[in-house]
């Protein structure tokens, strides 16, 4: 524990990642499932910038591929949260309802 | 980063995780995520990963948790009722849950890789957002790009979805 | 000159059918000519073979594959094949000029010569042939020929019937003397007579094959020869004008089995089994046949049952050994029955068609010529001394006496009961008063009939003598003829079978058919001995129709109910059924829940995971 190890920031991030899929699975509300959502973006998210820290390269620095791809991830999620939650606008005009389980007209 | 402070924004950003999770109004689900995104950020920072830290900050906990609360509000949403919790779905999300987390820990046992600490920087002063750019605009200008593009069908998607139907 | 006799023999009748079917049918006269002079050539063709006797071969070859397979179309003239070109033609020519009469008044009157020659030339070939697969060749055309004739008045139902009935029971015989032909082959590699002659050791070092091939070849004779079990369409065919039950149901085509049992004798003579099988269906043949005849009240169909019987006690011959004895009764055969035959057809022409022997009686005052020749032709067949039935059968009965005393006695019984039936028929039919109109208006019939029957009546009388015999045999087959030692018991007893039957006959018929007691009233007279069992003729053919429709109706009852449950039910029906239940569990899972789909996304991952880092 006097030093930390790259395993301790993938601990977390897996940690991170597990509530978020439980928090997917267990709620009931449309907009909570779409926060939980989002947390396991972040999960990733922190398992990249902690490889990137790990990998020096000759000239001294971090990796910065794995930062970009943050980067863009964070833009992506940002817009699908946009649209994601247009939809869930259009869908509670429609039904008046956001709790998941009447959602089921696709049912067979 | 000492041990220590990576302990505790672990934990605190673990709480508010799970306080997201647990919490049935939504509101207090959606401030538990920005403080969990706070640390997160923190997190970023201890890693010298200066420029997303902020960026998380600005654009996560600034823009996208915002935008969630407006929504929020706007449908006014009220915290659940306690509903019967379906016994099925909870051992089904509680036993696939548990199962990835075994396997992280039993990955993470055989990672040899990861029991390495992390290697000190080679330079002093490190120029994070310079490095960062360069390689944005450099390697990855393309797919740069292609994210304005996708940020400008998203707008233009965001504007179509939510019209009212012309009467 | 010796070498193209043969081909004219076989050739002109063939010019002659095809003349008349194809061209002249349009003309009766023309067709008649045709005919007739088709087979006066045949006929002087064959009197001048006999009279050179040498013998020739000449074939023309026809397949060649290579060894494997190579038939020729050969004409082989022998001693043997002498004396069948007599028979054939001589009777044939009796029979034509028989039918110019007979057949005067009838519609058909071409196509029955244009099928007459073409009988011809079917016959013919089977006499002349050299080989195996043209003898069968011309063994269907002959069966055809048989259709054709039996099926002249093809628009009366019982004639087309037991023309189509003739043909698929020879055709049943048929497969099994393809199937003897093959096994031959296969063995021996050749199917010449001569060739399988010397190359049958090939065939003899393996028994088993060798009676097996000589059964299916016997088959062939069961089928055309009408043994037992295949005898049955022999009646049937007495629905043919009289001259073609005279000329091919009497005296040749049937007579082919033996023929060509005579030509392969050296084939079957090395296997005791398929010898001691042949002579046992030869002798049930002629012991059942006489039984079912004393009980026929139809005059062509005692004659038949008669030709049955006699076929029969031919086969016996061969099988216990003695071919040439067979070959002579063959030979007498031929000439008393088409003697019956004819002389059945003069009393049917006479008394309007009238064919129940019980409506008959008294010809012998009105038709006393018929009554001559028919008289001469019956004790000829029974076995009078000195006439030529006599002694042809005491030659089969010595050679029977020789080897199996089983059949001696079957052969025995069967002349007692020969003698029996055919009295039975003269008695009845041509003794007493008149029974009916139309009996008592017979009359002798015109020369063209009354004439060939004469000439028969005289050649029952002079063929069995050795002098006439032994000139158209030859030394050689003459010396076969009477191959086994003369036994002085075979001929008393032959004698004594005589006898008997004769006089049981008269005395059990004379008194019944002056007896007005029989008269029930005019048209239903009683015979004073009735024996179901043998007037419904062992009820074979109802034994055949049970077996033939049971075993169609149960193959279909079966076939209809596998359609029905398992093509329909199982198969079809099951794919459906398997498609729509799978379709049925497959979209329960479609939940339309979100949180369903979500779970199974993370098992998933789980389980890969799992799989991946195990």
């Amino acid at each position: 524990m006097t030093s930390l190890t790259l395993n301790h920031y993938l601990l977390a991030s897996g940690l991170l990642f597990s509530i978020g899929f439980a928090g997917v699975l267990l709620r009931r509300n449309i907009i909570t499932i779409f926060m939980c959502l989002e947390l396991m973006l972040n999960a990733a998210n922190l398992s990249l910038v902690a490889f990137s820290r790990f990998h020096i390269g000759a000239d001294g620095l971090p990796n910065y591929n794995a930062q970009v791809l943050v980067f863009f991830i964070i833009t992506v999620a940002a817009a699908e949260v946009a649209v994601g939650l247009a939809i869930i606008v259009a869908l509670y005009r429609a039904r008046q309802t956001t709790h998941v389980e009447d959602l089921v007209s696709l049912k067979f | 980063m000492s041990p220590i402070l990576f302990w505790i924004f672990t934990a605190l950003m673990l709480a508010f995780g799970t306080s997201v999770v647990l919490n049935r109004d939504p509101v207090a689900s959606a401030l538990s995520l920005v403080a969990s995104f706070l640390c997160l950020s923190a997190l970023f920072v201890g890693l010298d990963a200066f420029f997303i830290g902020v960026i998380q900050i600005l654009v996560y906990a600034g823009a996208v948790m915002v935008l969630f609360l407006f929504i929020i509000m706007l449908l006014d949403l009220k915290a659940e009722k306690r509903r019967h919790f379906n016994r099925l779905t909870l051992v089904g999300g509680g036993a696939v849950a548990a199962g990835f987390v075994f396997e992280l820990l039993h990955v993470l046992n055989s990672f040899s890789m990861g029991k390495n600490p992390f290697p000190p920087l080679g330079v002093a002063r490190l120029d994070d957002v310079r490095q960062v750019g360069i390689t944005l605009f450099t390697q990855f200008n393309l797919p740069f790009q292609t994210v304005g593009v996708l940020v400008l069908v998203a707008s233009v998607g965001v504007i179509v979805l939510s019209r009212r139907e012309l009467k | 000159m010796e070498s193209t006799l043969p081909w004219l023999i076989l050739l002109s009748p063939l010019a002659s059918a095809l003349l008349i079917l194809l061209f002249a049918h349009r003309s009766k006269a023309l067709s008649v000519l045709l005919s007739l002079s088709a087979v006066f050539i045949a006929l002087g063709a064959s009197l001048l073979l006999v009279k050179n006797a040498t013998d020739t071969l000449t074939s023309i070859p026809w397949i060649d594959l290579g060894p494997a397979l190579k038939l020729g179309i050969g004409l082989k003239v022998d001693a043997l094949t002498r004396v069948m070109l007599l028979v054939v033609t001589g009777v044939g020519t009796l029979v034509h000029v028989y039918s110019t009469v007979y057949m005067a008044e009838d519609e058909g009157k071409s196509r029955f010569f244009g099928a007459l020659s073409l009988f011809m030339f079917s016959m013919l070939g089977i006499v002349l042939a050299d080989n195996l697969a043209m003898m069968f060749i011309f063994w269907e055309l002959v069966g055809v020929s048989s259709f054709l004739l039996i099926g002249h008045w093809f628009t009366k139902e019982s004639a087309a019937k037991a023309a189509n009935k003739a043909f698929l029971t020879n055709r049943i015989g048929d497969f099994g003397f393809m199937s003897g032909i093959l096994l031959v082959w296969s063995t021996v590699g050749t199917v010449e007579f001569a060739g399988i002659q010397e190359n049958l050791a090939k065939l003899t070092a393996n028994p088993t094959f060798l009676t097996l091939a000589g059964l299916c070849l016997f088959c062939g004779a069961v089928g055309k020869s009408a043994q037992m079990p295949l005898h049955v369409w022999l009646p049937d065919a007495m629905e043919g004008p009289t001259p073609v039950s005279a000329l091919i149901h009497a005296a040749t085509m049937v007579a082919a089995g033996v023929y060509m049992l005579a030509r392969i004798f050296f084939i079957l003579e090395p296997s005791a089994t398929a010898l001691a099988v042949i002579a046992s269906v030869g002798a049930i043949t002629a012991l059942m046949a006489a039984l079912m005849a004393t009980q026929q009240n139809d005059i062509k169909r005692i004659l038949a049952y008669s030709t049955l019987s006699q076929l029969g006690l031919m086969v016996a011959g061969i099988g216990v050994g003695a071919w040439g004895a067979s070959m002579f009764h063959l030979f007498t055969h031929a000439f008393f029955k088409a003697l019956l035959f004819l002389g059945s057809g003069a009393v049917i022409h006479a008394l309007h068609h009238e064919q129940d022997i019980w409506k008959m009686g008294g010809l012998r005052k009105t038709m006393p010529k018929t009554f001559l020749t028919f008289a001469i032709g019956t004790l000829a067949l029974t076995g009078m001394p000195f006439l030529a039935g006599f002694f042809s059968k005491e030659a089969i009965l010595l050679a029977a006496w020789h080897k199996s005393l089983t059949i001696f006695a079957a052969g025995l019984l069967t002349s007692l009961l020969t003698a029996f039936y055919m009295t039975r028929l003269v008695v009845v039919a041509f003794f007493g008063h008149a029974r009916t109109d139309a009996a008592s208006h017979g009359h002798d019939c015109p020369a063209g009939m009354t004439v060939p029957l004469l000439i028969l009546a005289v050649l029952s009388v002079i063929a069995g003598y050795a002098g006439f015999a032994e000139a158209i045999f030859g030394k050689e087959l003459f010396h076969h003829v009477h191959a086994a030692a003369p036994v002085a018991l075979v001929p008393g007893l032959a004698l004594g079978a005589f006898v008997i039957g004769t006089i049981g006959a008269w005395i059990l018929y004379h008194p019944a058919i002056k007896d007005p007691a029989i008269f029930k009233d005019a048209y239903r007279i009683k015979d004073p001995v009735r024996i179901p069992l043998f007037a419904n003729k062992f009820y074979i053919d109802e034994i055949y129709h049970a077996l033939i429709a049971g075993t169609q109706d149960m193959l279909a009852g079966f076939l209809g109910w596998f359609d029905h449950f398992i093509l329909d039910g199982v198969i079809v029906r099951g794919i459906c059924a398997i498609t729509w239940g799978a379709g049925y569990t497959l979209r329960l899972l479609q939940f339309g829940n979100l949180q369903g789909y979500a779970f199974f996304f993370g098992a998933g991952v789980v389980v890969l995971l799992y799989i991946l880092t195990k």
